[in-house]
């Protein structure tokens, strides 16, 4: 009897598991499927170097590098800003602050991954934006600089816990050891805590940068959407993300454009999952240590 | 465990209730009490107006209208997700294609008129443009402003993405001047904005940027632009007058399509939207009637 509410109750668990594998597999399996059907009508190469995205002109032009291009800059504008302030506030919420700010100053951090993403793209879209443009005296503030600023404010919260976790669980005789050989403070942090934490820390940034490739809807909003290959980061530049976002609900069900939004997908999943990847590795590495 | 197996038991009997419920339901009720409007952003609000009018006096229809494009509205058709699309556009060949492919049969009506509208920021001194320096500013042969009599400063492009009739439209008039043989795209540099109103929103704040959106969403806020034909004609300002007898050059007609005749409540709402008070109502949303109104 026992027995076998265990076992139906053990079967449950494993199935509800097993469901997220099954979902993740699916996905890909049907991504992969309508996007290699693309790859072989159009060319792979074609795809991926084409310097020319065109999908409703006649022959259809469907060349993602300036969406490579955009999504790329986007992304390393952000970790540029996000993943310095970042590490230096995770630093300061578990090594130096006092109790009393470091938990309002967590909590804080926490609340700024609750706000929505059109929340944070519409607030650039109208404070932002004009800024940019006035301050740094360009043709409009729509630029691939205004969405890595508005981006870096995504990033940050993931890249501050996941770091603050992992430079909390620097064991503290490591600390007691360098404080005993007569070093400061601030010795301590750089050569001994960044040094043990490193692998956690850039294990944060990773996941940091994984939510920044795949953030759709602030980058539509305030990056301009100009599918061209930028000269610099002040220019309007278009991701991979906002463009099958914009573009899917024209499209009809097994068209070759419908086909190449989910190439991008493809695309796009392939990327995250390399830095996914990356990410569990130097998380795997700060645990064994 | 035998409550256990009780439980299950009884929860599998009421699921099989329920379903049954939910057969008989389905296959009495062919009367359609609720419609699906989708298709063109630009005229989302006049066929939401005509939504709420004709609700409140047949209170027991629901009738839901999202924007999204033309290109979105006849996709849905076509895929069988809505009963109407609202356009601002004709249908295109390869969609009629697309639609017989799948046993769909688009029937048109024009119910409006639209006059597009260029606007640049108010501290722009440009007040006039002919319709081959719209093609030229859109396809970036013309860069700086004041290549058209205004100030020194690089010209930026606001355009709807591709799935907007507004943008399908303003290329085919504007940039391709009704040739449909021609292949003239916008310029690489233009930026593809999200809605009308986000253009709307970055010429009101940038004396740069010039863009373009249905007569509906023009305000005090920012200028609209007199456009002729060619250098030689008049400067036509964009006023429902004007559009309505035909002197405007970059006006449209606007569509609403049904999947074959339309019947019951979908032709009811047709009718509604025809009549003389549906007219009233595309005046008041700053659209132009197709007739004149009593």
């Amino acid at each position: 009897m026992r027995k076998i509410i265990d076992t139906v109750i053990e079967t449950v668990i494993f199935i509800c598991a097993i469901l997220s594998i099954i979902f993740v597999v699916l996905i890909f399996g049907f991504l992969f499927k309508e996007g290699f059907a693309f790859f072989k009508d159009f060319g792979i190469t074609k795809f991926i170097t084409g310097k020319f995205w065109n999908p409703s002109s006649n022959p259809a032009l469907f060349g993602i590098l300036p969406l490579i291009v955009g999504s790329t800059l986007v992304t390393v504008g952000a970790c540029v800003i996000a993943v310095p302030i970042g590490v230096m506030t995770a630093l300061y919420i578990s090594e130096i602050a006092p109790k009393g700010i470091r938990d309002i100053l967590k909590s804080l951090v926490e609340l700024m991954a609750a706000i929505p993403s059109v929340v944070i793209g519409f607030v650039g879209m109208i404070t932002l934006v004009p800024f940019v443009r006035i301050f740094f005296n360009i043709p409009t503030g729509l630029t691939a600089f205004s969405g890595s600023i508005m981006l870096a404010f995504m990033a940050m919260p993931t890249i501050v816990t996941i770091s603050e976790d992992a430079i909390r669980s620097v064991p503290w005789h490591y600390k007691e050891g360098a404080f005993a050989l007569g070093a400061t403070k601030w010795q301590t942090i750089r050569r001994i805590v960044l040094k043990a934490a490193m692998p956690g820390i850039i294990a944060a940034i990773m996941l940091g940068i994984g939510r920044v490739i795949g953030e759709t809807m602030a980058v539509m909003m305030i990056t301009g959407n100009a599918a061209h290959i930028p000269d610099s980061i002040f220019e309007p530049v278009r991701t991979m993300t906002a463009t099958i976002a914009a573009e899917m609900g024209e499209t009809v069900r097994g068209d070759m454009h419908y086909k190449a939004l989910f190439a991008i997908g493809l695309v796009l999943f392939v990327i995250t999952f390399i830095v996914n990847f990356i990410a569990d590795l130097f998380l795997g590495k700060s645990k064994n240590k | 465990m035998m409550k256990f197996f009780r439980l299950i038991s009884i929860l599998f009997l009421m699921s099989l209730l329920l379903f049954a419920c939910m057969r008989s339901q389905d296959g009495s009720n062919s009367y359609v009490s609720s419609i699906q409007i989708k298709g063109s952003d630009t005229i989302v609000n006049l066929i939401q107006s005509w939504a709420e009018n004709f609700v409140e006096q047949n209170s027991s229809f629901n009738i839901s209208v999202t924007g999204g494009g033309s290109g979105t509205g006849f996709a849905s058709l076509i895929n069988g997700t809505c009963d109407i699309t609202m356009s601002s556009r004709e249908i295109e060949k390869k969609e009629k294609i697309l639609a017989k492919y799948k046993n769909i049969e688009p029937v048109e009506f024009k119910v409006g008129l639209d006059g597009l509208v260029v606007l640049v920021n108010k501290s722009n001194p440009v007040i006039q443009l002919t319709l081959e320096q719209l093609r030229d500013i859109f396809m970036a042969k013309i860069t700086n402003w004041k290549e058209v009599g205004g100030e020194d400063r690089k010209i930026v492009i606001l355009s709807r993405e591709s799935n907007s009739g507004t943008h399908m439209f303003f290329k085919e008039r504007v940039l391709r001047n009704n040739n449909k043989n021609a292949k003239d795209e916008f310029a690489v540099q233009s930026l593809m904005m999200p809605s009308s109103q986000a253009i709307y929103d970055e010429v009101y704040q940038n004396p740069n940027a010039l863009g373009y959106v249905g007569m509906g969403f023009v305000n005090n806020g920012v200028k609209a632009i007199s456009v002729a034909l060619n250098a030689g004609s008049k400067y036509i300002y964009p006023t429902s007058v004007n559009v309505m007898n035909n002197t405007y050059p970059i006006s449209r007609p606007l569509y609403l399509y049904t999947n074959g005749k339309p019947k019951d409540i979908i032709k009811m709402f047709i009718d509604y939207a025809l009549s003389d008070v549906g007219q009233k109502i595309v005046l008041k949303t700053d659209f132009v009637p197709i007739k004149k109104i009593k």
